[in-house]
């Protein structure tokens, strides 16, 4: 049974289908997940284990990368 | 024009070792192109990068690695734009996901207009990140009770500032620069206040295993030239300094000599 959920990425209010796990989360915004790095309610969540880390309705993330600075 | 230096001058902070003694940002270029040709023309095996927010509107938009390899250059994150520790260290803990690495540059900055090290919070942050395994290069002030205390925390290496980020003034603290380049066994680098080519010569005449810039090179008209030109002053500060510069007098000491002129 599909669900609405509402979650935060990068300060921005988003609703998406549930159930949705980081890994589908990344594959739906077109992201390569070798470039990426995600932090979920303030806490990493390993490369590994995007798969198996299930999102739920209010999650915060953040999904950053590397770009130029000095 | 390479080999200026002895094959065998290297220097190594936490076990890797590097030929180069110019680490170079990657920000403030006008794109990826012109970034990666100044970062090629310095010769630098570090660079120092930032970690920012994916613009999730525009996936697909080029990202530095496609343009600046990071199995090519050894990529330093920062914390550039952090200014509590707590936002360092969770800035850091994303880099290291996102690069699979433990080498890092921690800075916590104070606010505008000097941005100048906050040194209380850089301590807290130093604290944690050496506790969760993080190897920190440490941006600080040019201070040497500070420093030792970083030193003693298990950072490795020191970084202080020659003159305040992006100001370009040059190394404004060169006594104390001097003073803490030998009370401290670490790595030791300016990072910040470099300008000019002349800039990154002095900081190496007075010691420093390598220099850290960005904008000298970046907001310089020509930067692919004036990386070029980093290279070589760095080259030539090293070897300066490897050489030992003659000593300072309080007058003149002729170089020609006194004997058999004509009358």
């Amino acid at each position: 049974m599909p669900t609405v959920m509402t979650l935060t990425l990068n300060g921005e209010s988003r609703s998406f289908d549930g159930p949705l796990s980081v890994a589908t989360l990344l594959a739906a915004l077109g992201l390569d997940t070798r470039k990426v790095a995600v932090e979920r309610n303030e806490a990493i969540v390993p490369r590994s284990r995007y798969a198996q880390t299930w999102l739920g309705g209010g999650d915060s993330l953040e999904i950053v990368h590397f770009i130029g600075g000095g | 024009m390479d080999g200026l230096l002895p094959a065998d001058d290297t220097w190594t902070v936490a076990g890797r070792r590097f030929r180069s003694r110019l680490v170079v940002g990657t920000g403030k270029y006008k794109d990826l192109q012109e970034t990666a040709a100044a970062i090629a023309a310095s010769g630098a095996e570090i660079v120092t990068v930032a970690v920012r927010r994916v613009n999730l509107s525009d996936p697909s938009a080029p990202m530095l690695q496609d343009h600046v390899d990071p199995k090519k250059y050894t990529y330093l994150p920062n914390t550039a734009g952090c200014h509590t520790a707590k936002d360092a260290v969770r800035t850091l803990r994303l880099a290291r996901e996102a690069g699979g690495w433990n080498l890092v540059k921690l800075e916590v900055l104070g606010p505008p207009p000097t941005l100048y090290p906050d040194m209380p919070a850089t301590f807290e942050a130093a604290e944690a990140l050496v506790k969760d395994g993080f190897e920190v290069m440490v941006y600080c002030a040019d201070d040497p009770v500070a420093a030792k205390r970083l030193e003693q925390m298990g950072c490795v290496a020191i970084m202080p500032l020659g003159a305040p980020i992006g100001s370009g003034l040059g190394i404004q603290n060169a006594a104390m620069i001097w003073m803490l380049r030998e009370q401290t066994t670490l790595p030791f680098l300016v990072d910040a206040g470099v300008g000019t080519a002349s800039d990154a010569a002095i900081a190496m005449e007075l010691g420093c295993d390598a220099v850290l810039l960005n904008s000298a090179i970046a907001h310089a008209r020509d930067p692919v030239t004036m990386a070029r030109a980093m290279k070589h002053a760095v080259e030539a500060g090293r070897l300066a300094y490897l050489a030992g510069r003659m000593p300072r007098r309080l007058g003149a000491d002729p170089s020609s000599p006194l004997t058999g002129l004509i009358r």
